[in-house]
């Protein structure tokens, strides 16, 4: 059906209008505050519908791209999207975490309600958009856009140091934006067309690949964030509010893992092959130097998100392995992580909103009070340290056995990551949730509220479900990543 | 030729010429403006842009002055923007209770002279036309005469401005000394191939003239003091219109009568291009003026602009004429929001005092908001398809220098967004320091207007702006 892919994108800015009109209607006010609030969450909804509808009724066997939509528009660009194995399921995290986001921030925001919605909305929007674009002016579009609500979601909802934190992430992006920006304004004209679909297909002189693959780099790798560019994560994770956390941990690096995916790889092949080292030294550092950093954090938050780049550094190894089994599982562990992060900074949520504090030393013996609250953060934590039988698991090992192949020392080095992460994981939770409670302000902290459990439990199907049945996943991924790793291995001849 | 059918192209000029003439010898009678004059300067500008719209095309006086595509172009933003330009600077005038008629006049008598610089064929009518439109801007920046500053910026502006356009007849003396003649066919004609040293310097001379004008570093001195003396809409009015007609001269010169020696010129262009961008960039870090940062942003976003032209050819072209007509809405906008904003009667000037507007006047903060994201070239506002064409023609180019330019602009680009960055904080993160007062209705409208063109309406509009646009950038060179 043409137009659905449309209609999926755009529904959230239908949300955002509804919700003006009703501002416009009612004024100013608790009472619209709350109105919106349920426009949000509908409007969410039925964006999730749309995308579990089209992933319903996408065709699994074609490797090529479905639901596509094309008008030309000016200049030689053209409005075309579409998706294949890659992103399907990219737009169904986006629409899947985005009304767990909206009912995550029911109580927590109390300020500019309105306008935090509406900065919510219009990011999914452009995230979808960034997933689903297949013109390269337009996926630019979309990728920077999402800088401005992120941008005013950390800046005006955010911790303490939250001016700081915004501007650090929104610098920090956009230089590695201009960068590629150059570069596909240099491969428009070199190519004489921005349809991506065709530019898979170009064959760039190697020199120029070169080029373009470190522009385009330089772009992905602060977005994913690899090592030594990571550096604005954590402040923004620990600055952003819990639904910002989730929904930056859940979708937005993912685009950078979408990007090596959809260009990188595709377009700049031999680059890509001559480069694999570089990006395999990378991802080895981010996986144990960022696993160290981790261990030694005193806030909560800022603990997963140093893990977060450790398991983005699984990612960056398995799409740049060159075999089907490290893409699979870079793919999967892109999905999984989406799902254990965004619960873990769900769960950092949950005590933050009743202590108002991070400190891993404020907490202590939470099991007693919190027995439910204990249960969720232990199968996340064990989600995250990569346990057989969640979904944390899948991605990790068959990055490592992809990664293998192409080179051993890095799967070793790898494999420490996932000691370390255990490490820091455990003793995480062992020092905020067992014990007997010292602290006096924590003798009344309660337990999960019916709103907080309706929020988990999505998430704990989600991670068991792919744990235990990965071929949810790889059903419809693989053969995409099939015809991915194929292109890529015949243009560099092996 | 015949003499009605030269007069038949000079229409929109002698149009304006004519009304202005009319508005001053009204306006001396009357003493004072009324809406009845204001619209008669509205109505003759917007007439001049039709007239041009629907010109025939074709030479007048010995090629001294061209009628084309490009012309028409130009011509129809100019006038549009210099309308608004008279609207804006009525209700400026109004709500101070002063009703000077000249305001009015001396906009129309400079829409005179750019229309004439869009047309030059000479570099005698280049140079009146240049004359014309910036002792009209001269006086303008002096508009609020007991003011100090405002004394300042027009004496600065005239002193330099002088200087620069001696330097620019000097570099045109040379030029005639060593071409023979003063048209552009001729001078293209007699440098065809081989470029001597000395026509070489007088197109030197004259660059430098024209970078004056369009206040390209390193000749941009006098930018940010005549924006900070200038009245608001005089300030909107400087950095919109007249950097077109600017930019046109350069077009022209360059386009027309030295085509051929593009490898000459544009080196001198991407020094001041990026130069431009750089100082542009980093002198505005350290602003707390309103005015004064957008000066060092227009400083910048000439430099992108000048890329375009250092780029050359049709595609070159191309995408200076887009990027001018896509900022000068931008920039129109933003002074019309600062115009329509003030504090117990104060006007806002710094960006202290803009903390916390998106609570008083969240229209106008959303308004402002996408005219600084529109600045930092983000998509999906207008300003990124401005650098969009100009950085697309200078990678198309092929020339490596060039396409390093074009990269080092891009990243200068970044280092300007802290700026940007810094207002949308203040408006949006900041606690409001105090109530704004009611927002001065028409400039309101004209920045909102200017912000739903900047996104979304610029996605729809560029769809027959660019066509119409590569018509204009096909017409240079062709005398």
């Amino acid at each position: 059906m043409t137009g659905l892919l449309s209609l999926t994108t755009f529904a959230p800015l239908v949300g955002v209008a509804l919700i003006l009109a009703a501002r416009a209607a009612k004024g100013a006010g608790a009472a619209t505050d709350t109105l919106a609030k349920w426009i949000a969450l509908a409007t969410t909804l039925v964006t999730f519908a749309l995308a579990l509808v089209l992933t319903l009724q996408f065709d699994a066997k074609n490797p090529g791209f479905q639901f596509v939509e094309d008008i030309a528009w000016f200049a030689g660009l053209h409005y075309r999207m579409g998706i294949d194995g890659i992103s399907v399921l990219l737009v169904l995290l986006t629409a899947f975490l985005l009304p767990i986001c909206i009912v995550a921030s029911w109580k927590s925001v109390e300020k500019r309600v309105v306008e935090y919605l509406i900065a919510f909305l219009v990011l999914e929007t452009l995230v979808i958009g960034v997933f689903c674009a297949l013109d390269l002016v337009l996926f630019y579009l979309f990728f920077e856009g999402g800088l401005v609500p992120m941008f005013l979601i950390i800046g005006i909802w955010g911790g303490k140091r939250r001016i700081y934190a915004a501007y650090k992430f929104f610098l920090y992006t956009l230089l590695g934006s201009v960068l590629m920006l150059a570069a596909i304004l240099a491969m428009i004209s070199i190519a004489g067309t921005s349809s991506i679909p065709e530019l898979m297909s170009y064959k760039f002189a190697p020199w120029i690949q070169t080029w373009l693959w470190l522009a385009f780099f330089a772009s992905f790798a602060v977005k994913m964030p690899m090592w030594p560019v990571h550096t604005w994560l954590p402040d923004a994770h620990v600055e952003a509010p819990t639904a910002g956390s989730v929904i930056l941990a859940g979708i937005l690096l993912k685009m950078g893992g979408y990007g090596f995916m959809r260009f990188s790889i595709p377009m700049f092949p031999n680059a890509s092959e001559m480069f694999q080292p570089l990006v395999f030294a990378m991802s080895g550092i981010a996986i144990v130097y960022t696993s160290l950093v981790a261990f030694r954090q005193t806030d909560i938050k800022k603990l997963i998100a140093y893990s977060s780049v450790a398991h983005m550094g699984f990612v960056t190894m398995g799409i740049f392995s060159g075999n089907a089994t490290g893409e699979q599982g870079a793919l999967f562990q892109m999905i999984s992580h989406g799902v254990i992060s965004g619960a873990l900074f769900l769960c950092v949520g949950v005590v933050y909103d009743r202590m108002h504090t991070r400190e891993i030393a404020f907490y202590g013996g939470l099991t007693n009070r919190m027995p439910h609250y204990a249960f969720v953060f232990l199968l996340f934590t064990m989600g995250n340290v990569g346990l057989p039988g969640t979904s944390g698991f899948v991605g990790e090992i068959l990055t490592m056995t992809g990664v293998y192949q192409a080179s051993t020392w890095t799967a070793i080095v790898s494999a420490t990551g996932v000691i370390l992460s255990a490490m820091y994981a455990l003793t995480l939770y062992r020092r905020v949730m067992y014990g007997e409670i010292v602290n006096p302000e924590l003798k009344t902290i309660t337990d999960l509220d019916a709103r907080e459990i309706v929020l988990f439990v999505p998430l704990i199907i989600m991670t068991l479900v792919l744990g235990i049945y990965p071929n949810l996943v790889f059903n419809l991924t693989a053969s995409s990543v099939d015809g991915l790793v194929g292109a890529w291995r015949a243009a560099v001849g092996g | 030729m015949t003499f009605s059918a030269n007069i038949s192209l000079v229409l929109p000029e002698l149009l304006l010429g004519v009304s202005a003439l009319v508005l001053l010898v009204w306006g001396a009678f009357a003493k004072k403006t009324s809406p009845v004059f204001t619209g008669a300067a509205v109505l003759a500008l917007l007439a001049a842009a039709v007239l041009a719209a629907i010109s025939p095309h074709g030479h007048a006086f010995n090629g001294v002055y061209s009628a084309d595509a490009a012309s028409a172009f130009a011509k129809v933003a100019i006038f549009v923007f210099s309308a608004i330009a008279v609207v804006l600077g009525d209700r400026w005038l109004a709500a101070r209770g002063d009703q000077k008629f000249e305001f009015p006049v001396l906009v129309v008598l400079s829409a005179v002279g750019m229309g004439i610089t869009a047309s030059a064929g000479d570099l005698i009518s280049l140079y009146i036309g240049v004359e014309l439109q910036s002792l009209a801007l001269y006086v303008l920046a002096a508009f609020r005469r007991d003011d100090a500053k405002a004394s300042e910026a027009g004496l600065k502006y005239f002193v330099l401005g002088a200087l620069s356009s001696g330097i620019l007849l000097y570099g045109a003396s040379l030029i005639y000394g060593f071409a023979g003649s003063t048209r552009f066919a001729d001078i293209a004609a007699a440098s065809h191939g081989a470029h001597g040293l000395g026509l070489l310097f007088g197109l030197i001379f004259v660059i430098c003239g024209l970078a004056f004008k369009v206040s390209a570093a390193p000749f941009h001195m006098w930018t940010p003091d005549v924006y900070e003396g200038a009245p608001t809409p005089v300030v909107g009015f400087f950095a919109a219109a007249p950097k077109l007609a600017a930019m046109m001269m350069f077009a022209r010169v360059l386009g027309d009568a030295f085509p051929d020696a593009v490898s000459q010129w544009r080196q001198v262009l991407i020094i001041a291009a990026l130069l431009s961008v750089f100082v542009g960039a980093f002198a505005g870090l350290a602003q707390t003026n309103l005015k004064r940062l957008w000066a060092y942003s227009s400083i910048a976003n000439v430099g992108y602009a000048l890329l375009g032209v250092a780029t050359g050819g049709e595609t070159g072209l191309h995408s200076m004429l887009m990027f001018m007509v896509l900022y000068m809405v931008d920039v129109t906008g933003f002074f019309a929001c600062l115009q329509a904003l003030s504090r117990d009667g104060k006007p806002l000037e710094t960006i202290e005092d803009m903390a916390g507007l998106v609570k008083e006047r969240p229209g106008i903060a959303l308004a402002m908001t996408a005219f600084s994201l529109s600045a930092l070239g983000l998509p999906p506002f207008s300003g990124f398809w401005a650098k969009f064409y100009v950085f697309k023609a200078a990678m198309g180019s092929g020339d490596v220098p060039l396409q390093w330019a074009a990269v080092l602009g891009l990243v200068g680009s970044v280092v300007a967004a802290f700026y940007y960055l810094r207002l949308i904080k203040a408006m949006w993160f900041d606690a409001p320091v105090g109530a704004v007062d009611k927002p001065q209705p028409t400039a309101r409208a004209i920045g909102f207007a200017a912000a739903l063109f900047s996104f979304p309406v610029v996605l729809v509009a560029l769809v027959w702006l660019d066509p119409a646009a590569k018509l204009a950038a096909a017409a240079f060179g062709h005398l």
